[in-house]
């Protein structure tokens, strides 16, 4: 074990054939950080995100998720993780949709019953239990899917473009939730994304990178909202950082970033 | 190309695993099968209901009658029957194929027409129409057209396009109405008439939804042509073969076998066909949104 | 068998092979079958009267109707038989395809070697196998036609529930990955209940193949106790309007199992809601 880092990665490669998609990538996520990567496509943000849930196999370089290879963390659901498409199934519930994890693990009916009305409550959704996916609408969908993913309390939360599918305005009050429930979790968030203000308002810290062969430029530092308390973070808060002259000083700092990787 | 090698060997297995589920059934099953009451519950599995594989196989090569003088060999007449079949159904197809896409772009021109007679033409999918194959064999011999006199296999042949027409007709229809609807403002926007839409957009649009409906036919072009065949008693087809060697099933049991094997050919034959139809027009195949 | 083709091979056999083509009818869209089916009948009447077709080539509508109404037992009788017939092939041939398609799909293996086969059953005639199974259970029995009906149903049910088994979005497979599930939980809860509607769609493109392939099964001789049988033995005394009589029968046994299969598919459907393609 090694403290509280929630993800380490020390000299990840990944080759697909003659593709370099992941070149000597090194990058420890604190527990509770949120950390977001961004970058052009083929930067290989949603290879390396998949890298640390075990979807992908790195080709050289050690991964460690939660003081474990990650094939050990998959199997033990140290990370949750959300798509860019919320994946639900349909033919159950939203309560039996967010139950699906403890389900698959063998988790006694009113126990996940209980926790999936508790994670309901914490996404907003709870009078929608009985609801069938395709009865609510896309961020709604998205904020089931997230809520599924925490529901084996995992200390490491996996986002691969989660609100790409999504409008504006929702977009906007989604990341307002995702901050709260980051907070309340205090789990720390690993969030891929191709919206540079996504990733500023959202981050601890953004990972900034670049194509052919995919690796980090550059760390710029986010602006993700002090909270004293972290349940109470208000949406307000969260608009005030949009609107700070930080945020935007933090928005140029990733695009020249960016630029400069493109330019390399 | 490993990919095929090995769906062919896969194929080929399959087949003789088939072959051999059967050798083992006669193995272990009692010959004169199970029987609980007046229910038979397990198959006779002696010599004359299931005959060993390769005595099916041996008896191609054997005359069609022991003893004749100048007797063709089973192999032979199976041959000669399944391509008399093949004939009538490949007719019958045509003929309905032609007509079912005559029917389906009326239907697709006039709004009017497919909705008078879409319902029948699909529940006429799911009716037995080849009940009435006994009733057109009826016109055999009694009726002439244009001092043509009717004969047997024009009664098959038009049982047979009969069973081919729906599938097609519908088939075309859902092809020609399948282009998305941008591609028809497109064409719109192009001024582009009736026919030139017809012609660029709606035919190519189609073929996806017509090839399946060929096979479709053509399976019961041929289901259509045997039981055709059986219920007029035309001879020379392989459907009234199958019959008469059942007849006389208990003393040569393998040559009912080896004439089914015929129908068996003729219809992976057909299937083949239209396989190469779909090879041929692979390039329209992604042309379904 | 390619599996990437879209639309599937099958593309006829499988989905919304008909009663979805017709464009959004309004209130009377009811209005121009009925007139077309009205107006078929009095023709098809008239011009037999009128031009004096022979009953050999087709009777009057009003013969063939007083037929049905002069022997109403006999037509139940008959259809009970040959609907016994059918329902008893379709129910085993459904089981029997929905548990070949799960073995396939459980292994490359066998999945390739039960491919093969079924897609020949596919396209060559079944019925021919009608006097071997006379043989082989005796021709007092209605197993041979049974057996008939069960693999002509076994086809479409197979090729639908694989292709149902199969069709998993990857968003789903990820899911299941990244839950660390077994392949048997993968099947659960994901895989099986997707196939469903594929499933209840197999089974109601079966239900009328099943009366079809009842009826045809008795043309190869047997027991006369069925439609098929009774349609070709009035046909041969020449007493054509009956012989017409015994096809509308069929006709509405075939309706029936139709209308059955389709309102399974929705009942299904229904509870377990399609999936949004």
């Amino acid at each position: 074990m090694k403290g509280t880092s929630a993800v380490e990665l020390v000299g990840v490669d990944k080759d697909f054939g003659e593709v370099n998609a992941l070149s000597g990538i090194e990058l420890t996520i604190g527990g509770g950080e949120f950390v977001s990567l961004i970058g052009p496509s083929g930067c290989g943000k949603s290879t390396l995100l998949r890298v640390v849930a075990d979807l992908e196999q790195p080709s050289a370089g050690t991964v460690t998720v939660g003081g474990k290879p990650p094939r050990q963390a998959r199997v033990d659901q140290e990370y949750g993780i959300a798509f860019q498409q919320a994946g639900l199934l349909e033919w159950r519930t939203v309560a039996e949709n967010v139950e699906l994890p403890l389900h698959v693990h063998g988790m006694a009916k009113p126990q996940r019953q209980a926790r999936a009305a508790e994670l309901l409550e914490l996404v907003g959704l709870a009078d929608f239990a009985g609801s069938r996916p395709s009865q609510l609408s896309g961020g709604m969908q998205q904020r089931v899917a997230i809520a599924r993913a925490l529901a084996p309390s995992p200390r490491l939360l996996l986002m691969d473009e989660p609100f790409g599918a999504l409008d504006e305005m929702t977009r906007e009050r989604m990341q307002a939730e995702l901050l709260r429930i980051a907070g309340e979790t205090g789990a720390a968030v690993l969030f891929v994304t191709h919206s540079i203000p996504e990733a500023v308002v959202l981050s601890d810290r953004v990972v900034v990178m670049s194509p052919r062969p995919g690796r980090i430029t550059e760390i710029v530092t986010g602006r993700r909202p002090a909270v004293g308390k972290a349940a109470e973070l208000d949406p307000d808060d969260v608009e005030d950082v949009r609107e700070s002259s930080a945020f935007f000083a933090a928005i140029t700092a990733v695009r020249e970033a960016l630029r400069k990787g493109h330019e390399a | 190309m490993r990919n095929r090698t090995r769906t062919v060997v896969t194929a080929v297995a399959a087949f003789v695993l088939l072959g051999a589920l059967w050798e083992i059934t006669k193995l272990v099953l009692p010959a004169a099968g199970v029987t609980v009451g007046d229910i038979r519950l397990l198959p006779r599995t002696d010599d004359a209901a299931m005959p060993h594989v390769w005595t099916v196989l041996a008896r191609l090569a054997e005359p069609e009658v022991a003893g004749a003088a100048v007797a063709r060999p089973v192999w032979l007449a199976v041959l000669a029957g399944a391509a008399f079949t093949l004939v009538l159904a490949v007719g019958g197809l045509a003929l309905g194929g032609v007509l079912g896409a005559l029917l389906a772009l009326v239907m697709q021109r006039f709004a009017l027409v497919e909705r008078a007679t879409l319902p029948y033409v699909v529940a006429s999918q799911t009716v037995p129409l080849i009940a009435i194959a006994p009733l057109v064999a009826g016109w055999g011999g009694k009726i002439a057209i244009f001092g043509w006199s009717w004969q047997p296999w024009a009664s098959v042949m038009v049982i047979s396009s009969y069973l081919a027409f729906f599938p097609i007709a519908v088939g075309v229809l859902r092809g020609l109405g399948s282009p998305a609807r941008a591609d028809l403002e497109l064409f719109r926007a192009m001024a582009a008439g009736w026919w030139t839409t017809l012609l660029r957009l709606r035919m190519p649009a189609s073929v996806p939804y017509v090839v399946p409906a060929v096979r479709l036919a053509a399976a019961a072009a041929v289901v259509g042509a045997i039981v055709a065949e059986i219920s007029t008693g035309t001879r020379g087809g392989i459907g009234r073969l199958i019959i008469e060697y059942a007849q006389s099933a208990t003393a040569d049991p393998s040559r009912t076998y080896a004439a089914i094997l015929g129908a068996v050919v003729l219809g992976l034959v057909v299937a083949a066909v239209v396989g190469l139809l779909d090879v041929g027009l692979r390039r329209y195949r992604g042309s379904v949104r | 068998m390619t599996t990437s083709k879209v639309p599937h091979r099958f593309a006829n056999l499988h989905g919304d092979s008909g009663v979805q083509v017709g464009k959004t009818v309004g209130k009377f869209g009811w209005l121009p079958p009925v007139v077309f089916g009205v107006g078929a009948l009095a023709l098809w009447e008239v011009v037999v009267r009128v031009a004096g077709v022979p009953a050999f080539i087709l009777p009057t509508p009003s013969a063939i109707g007083a037929q049905i109404v002069a022997q109403p037992a006999v037509l139940l009788s008959t259809s009970w038989a040959t609907g016994l017939n059918a329902l008893v092939g379709l129910v085993a041939g459904f089981v029997l395809g929905v548990v070949l398609a799960l073995l396939a799909a459980s292994s490359r293996l066998l999945s390739d070697l039960t491919t093969p086969v079924v897609a020949a059953a596919s396209a060559v005639p079944i019925v021919a196998l009608a006097p071997v199974f006379t043989t082989m259970f005796g021709s007092t029995t209605e197993i041979p036609r049974r057996l008939v009906v069960m693999l002509v149903v076994i086809v479409p049910v197979f090729i639908a529930t694989a292709r149902g088994l199969r069709q998993v979005q990857p968003v789903h497979a990820e899911l299941m990955t990244a839950l660390a599930a077994t392949p048997w939980q993968h099947a659960r809860f994901v895989r099986l209940p997707g196939a469903i509607p594929h499933i209840m769609t197999g089974l109601r493109l079966a239900a009328p193949a099943a009366v079809i392939a009842a009826v045809v099964a008795e043309y190869f001789g047997g027991l006369q106790n069925g439609l098929g049988s009774r349609i070709s033995s009035a046909a041969a005394n020449t007493a054509y309007a009956r012989a017409w009589a015994f096809v509308a029968a069929s006709i509405v046994l075939g309706l029936l199992f139709h209308f059955a299969g389709l309102l399974a598919e929705r009942l299904v459907t229904r509870r377990t809601l399609r999936r949004t393609p």
